[in-house]
């Protein structure tokens, strides 16, 4: 076997180990009325065994990593697929760091599909190994590269803890904003399973359709869309035939392309969450609770506070100090407000304002929970938003 | 201002504003008499902000020290600079003049890059309103940090042991119980901190034990760094601090390197090398993004010279030669503080054209002539009598204005002339206008023209000039801050207090600014060696909201 398929292998390994464990993080929560000491030791057994799986799937996971670096020569953070892969690596990493310091066996249950989710959606970019620019070869930046992207995994820590407290504390039987922003979290979740799932299909079915369109400096050019096309490329006209014919057409500055994946992805989610609903009569945040039920939540604010606080002066490091010295190195400045550098600036000052607001404002429990979401929705949109539609010296993809 | 003075009830004199006691601690204000837990933030001393709102300087004062206003200048400022991201800024648009940019504002976005490029959002982070937040941000910074840095220092350098019972009741941590030797007590509970690195103080029937002050400092010297970092930042403004500018230079041309006076650049060679991609070019992901090539480096072989001392601007004689250097990506050249990086290339900009001067007719020729295009000559003298003049240059056609040939860039992208050929036959000379593919005679029906015999091309490369004095300031900012916030996250301050009451009982209260778990897993420790009875912790957060819970329901 050769190393990138080897890579790839211990990738998927990863992959499906992370599912099994969460499985058995399940069965280490689940809320039974059975609190003898039997039901007590039983929990424990399952616990047990599910950090044992989720080490073995770590150890697979860092496998692909070194796998792919030998293969290529460069750390694998280059380009959307590895970068994004090695973000869901590090959150199972900062999980497991954080499950031998505090024992929440519940943070497994969250952080582990998470990180599933995550290594899944990187799946869904080009997987192939590209050489680097030239203002990419530089040790600086994969030392930038890895340590942001742990720092924002323990970040992210902070928001499974913040969500585990929410799903506990806010009373989902009654109408209440809380309850509405809750179930919009996990109707988000369920949008992405609906891109996973979509890209997939279409996949399969190997659909391809081009198009020639005129780009915004009104030159004429080709593009292949992998899905049905929604939306159309401005005064696109199709090349393969026999394929759906765009159903609106865009002005050139919209990615007609991106758009209609972002379409079929809400439309697929739209109709799993749909389904969800009418098969379970529960709201998905109603069908959580059960496993959260036994959650400490004095243990839940201290380990979302906790993992800012470990996470922000790494992060700090990693995306701030380290990102300055290579542009110093790379550019000859160490700031240039490009759109990538802004939002890890804004991203800092966001856990920068979260830190003061609980410690001056007293902003703990509920508020914390909720602002540590805020700050990974900054993180996904930093990360998928930024790369994939503003463009800047950092872009993937 | 009148200074009032609050005494307490064990006869210490606390200044105005003082919330708990500076020597036993007893809660002095209304407050913090009615709370279960009091607020230990600033262990209690009395804060500027929170005392005086009389004169201007106090409400100017109290502005910037209030922690809500730092908090809502963050967010602004986050917000703001979310802002700048929606476009690309003005230096990321490569058009020449303001209007172009306004232009291409319009034209590439419609009507929201129309208001964008309008209201300045296109060049948000050099606005004046921009650097105002930031600069009010840094005020926040530095007046929040004495405001409260300076009372808690005093107050954590005169700590007593003993406290007032109402302190210790009052802590989020508290154990009460009966012991049976409150003195071998207190020495078995003296040996275990001891043994966890913390330092004890003993005094009478009181002990303190304490543990990583030092974490206390931790976000006032990271504010240092940040204040550091933003003076350094600011510096930029004062002249011979900071130059960034930018060339391009052709091969084989030796120009002055613009924001270093006294040297030139000499462009031996520009190289760029390409990616092989095992012969099947780009790989499938650069494909798909559009991407045909991808350079694996480029680089400019360069000259730097120096002219010798007192020669007068722009002389390039006597230069002496100071580096031959390769400039590549990530790898500058450097020079007495400046720098210079590989930033962009030109590759094959039209260098020389050749023409051939000959008969339409006959074909014979008059002699050929080279045109160096950054560098024409007014007249080329073909021998035999014949020349060529040259009436009108324009590097970068763009038509004609009032019968004028029109330049749009002084780059010869498509160059045209206008040619006065005089030849033996022709002695009064002959008009004609010559651009690419296309030749107008003017002046009438002409016997000779120029024929297009050969171009040579040449790269160029561009190229940007650092230099930054202010990057030691920026450096060491940027190590005190981290010092600052390593210190103030990986560490915390834990104090436990205990003494014996006068009942004959055991009090015992903790406090830590963060990580409560730490300082509750030091408490097991020291409870299960010494005997003591079981703690309180009084801020539970299972119990208060459940409490909550039932409230709501």
């Amino acid at each position: 076997m050769s190393l990138i398929s080897l890579s790839g292998n211990l990738l998927f390994v990863a992959f499906l180990t992370y599912l099994i464990a969460t499985l058995f993080f399940g069965g280490a929560v689940k809320n039974s009325h059975d609190k003898s000491e039997a039901a007590e030791r039983h929990a424990n057994k399952w616990g047990k065994i599910a950090i044992i799986i989720t080490v073995i799937g770590f150890i697979a996971n860092l496998g692909y990593f070194i796998t792919r670096w030998m293969y290529t020569g460069h750390a694998p953070v280059s380009n959307m697929f590895e970068f994004t892969t090695t973000f869901g690596m590090f959150i199972v990493l900062a999980f497991i760091i954080m499950y031998f310091m505090y024992r929440a066996v519940v943070l497994g249950l969250i952080a582990l599909p998470i990180a599933v989710l995550i290594i899944g959606y990187a799946a869904m970019f080009p997987t192939d190994v590209s050489p680097l620019v030239p203002s990419l070869q530089s040790n600086w930046l994969t030392i930038h590269v890895i340590t942001a992207a742990f720092a924002q995994s323990i970040l992210a820590i902070s928001a499974v803890a913040g969500l585990v407290y929410l799903l506990k504390v806010v009373d989902v039987k009654k109408a209440s904003k809380e309850r509405t922003a809750l179930e919009s979290v996990m109707f988000f979740v369920v949008v992405v399973i609906g891109f996973v799932l979509v890209t997939l299909v279409f996949r399969g079915m190997g659909y391809e359709a081009q198009f020639t369109y005129v780009d915004k400096d009104e030159i004429q050019r080709e593009i292949t869309y992998n899905m049905p096309a929604i939306f159309g490329m401005n005064e696109s006209a199709a090349l393969t035939e026999d394929v759906m014919q765009p159903l609106i057409e865009t002005p050139p500055i919209i990615n007609a392309k991106k758009l209609t994946t972002v379409t079929w992805s809400l439309l697929v989610g739209t109709i799993l969450y749909a389904l969800l609903r009418l098969i379970s009569r529960k709201r998905v945040s109603e069908m959580l609770q059960p496993f959260v039920k036994r959650a400490n939540l004095e243990l839940m604010d201290e380990i979302g506070y906790r993992s800012v606080l470990i996470g922000f002066p790494v992060f700090t490091l990693g995306a701030l100090i380290f990102a300055m010295i290579w542009a110093q190195e790379a550019w000859g400045r160490y700031w240039g407000w490009d759109p990538k550098e802004v939002w890890a600036l804004i991203t800092w000052l966001f856990y920068a304002a979260f830190l003061h607001l609980r410690l001056s404002k007293g902003w703990e429990g509920r508020k914390s929970a909720w602002l540590a979401l805020i700050g990974f929705a900054i993180m996904i949109f930093n990360l998928v938003v930024i790369n994939l539609i503003i463009a800047g010296l950092h872009s993937y993809a | 201002m009148e200074k009032e003075t609050i005494t307490c009830a064990c006869g210490h004199v606390n200044p105005y504003g003082t919330k708990l006691c500076e020597k036993c601690g007893r809660p002095l204000t209304e407050e913090e008499k009615n709370t279960k837990v009091v607020d230990m933030r600033y262990d209690g001393k009395a804060i500027r902000s929170k005392t005086y709102n009389r004169s201007v300087v106090d409400k100017v004062w109290n502005f910037f020290s209030s922690v809500k206003v730092g908090i809502a200048l963050i967010i602004i400022t986050l917000l703001a600079a979310s802002v700048g991201t929606f476009l690309p800024q003005e230096f990321y648009v490569n058009v020449g003049t303001l209007g172009d940019k306004a232009a291409y504002y319009e034209n590439t976005y419609g009507t929201i890059g129309k208001i964008y490029y309008a209201l300045g959002l296109s060049d948000l982070y050099s606005s004046w309103w921009f650097q105002i937040l930031v600069g009010m941000l840094g005020i926040s910074i530095i007046v929040a940090s004495i405001d409260r840095g300076i009372p808690l220092h005093k107050s954590l350098t005169n700590q007593r042991v003993k406290r007032h019972e109402s302190f210790m009741k009052r802590q989020r941590i508290v154990a009460e119980g009966e012991v049976a030797n409150s003195e071998q007590t207190l020495a078995a509970i003296e040996k275990e901190m001891k043994a966890l690195k913390y330092n004890v103080r003993r005094d009478g029937d009181a002990l303190l034990a304490e543990k990583n002050r030092f974490s206390r400092y931790g976000p006032y010297i990271n504010h240092v760094g940040l204040i550091v970092f933003l003076v350094g930042v600011s510096l930029r403004v004062v002249p011979g601090m900071y130059v960034d500018e930018s060339m391009l230079i052709r091969e084989g041309e030796t120009i002055e390197v613009m924001g270093m006076p006294g040297y030139f650049l000499e462009n031996d060679k520009f190289i760029l090398e390409m990616h092989e991609n095992d012969e099947d070019g780009p790989s499938g992901e650069q494909v798909r993004q559009g991407v045909n090539v991808v350079a694996k480096n480029f680089q400019t072989n360069a000259k730097l010279y120096k002219q010798p001392e007192g020669a007068l601007p722009g002389d390039t004689d006597n230069l002496e030669l100071v580096k031959e250097y390769s400039i590549r990506v990530n790898h500058p050249l450097q020079h007495d503080g400046y720098s210079l990086y590989q930033m962009d290339y030109r590759l094959d900009e039209l260098y020389t054209m050749t023409f051939d001067l000959v008969n339409k007719e006959t074909e014979k020729s008059y002699g050929q002539l080279t045109v160096q295009l950054d560098n024409p000559a007014a007249t080329y003298d073909l021998g035999n009598g014949s020349s060529v003049e040259i009436l009108n240059y324009t590097p970068d056609f763009a038509g004609f204005k009032d019968g004028v040939p029109q330049t749009n860039l002084p780059v010869p992208d498509n160059p045209a002339f206008v040619f006065k050929m005089t030849t033996p036959d022709t002695p009064d000379g002959e008009t004609s206008f010559v651009a690419i593919r296309n030749t107008l005679e003017p002046l009438g029906e002409n016997q000779n023209m120029l024929k297009f015999v050969s171009a040579t091309t040449r790269n160029s490369s561009g190229l940007t000039i650092h230099k930054d004095r202010t990057i030691p300031i920026i450096v060491v900012g940027g190590i005190i801050f981290m010092i600052g916030v390593a210190i103030g996250s990986y560490w915390n301050h834990r104090r436990v207090w205990v003494q014996a009451t006068a009942e004959g009982k055991l009090l015992l209260a903790a406090h830590t600014n963060k990580n409560w778990f730490g300082i509750k897993k030091d408490l097991d420790i020291v409870i299960n060696a010494a005997q003591l009875p079981a703690y309180v912790d009084q801020l539970d957060l299972n119990d208060s909201e459940e409490k909550q819970e039932g409230d709501e329901a």
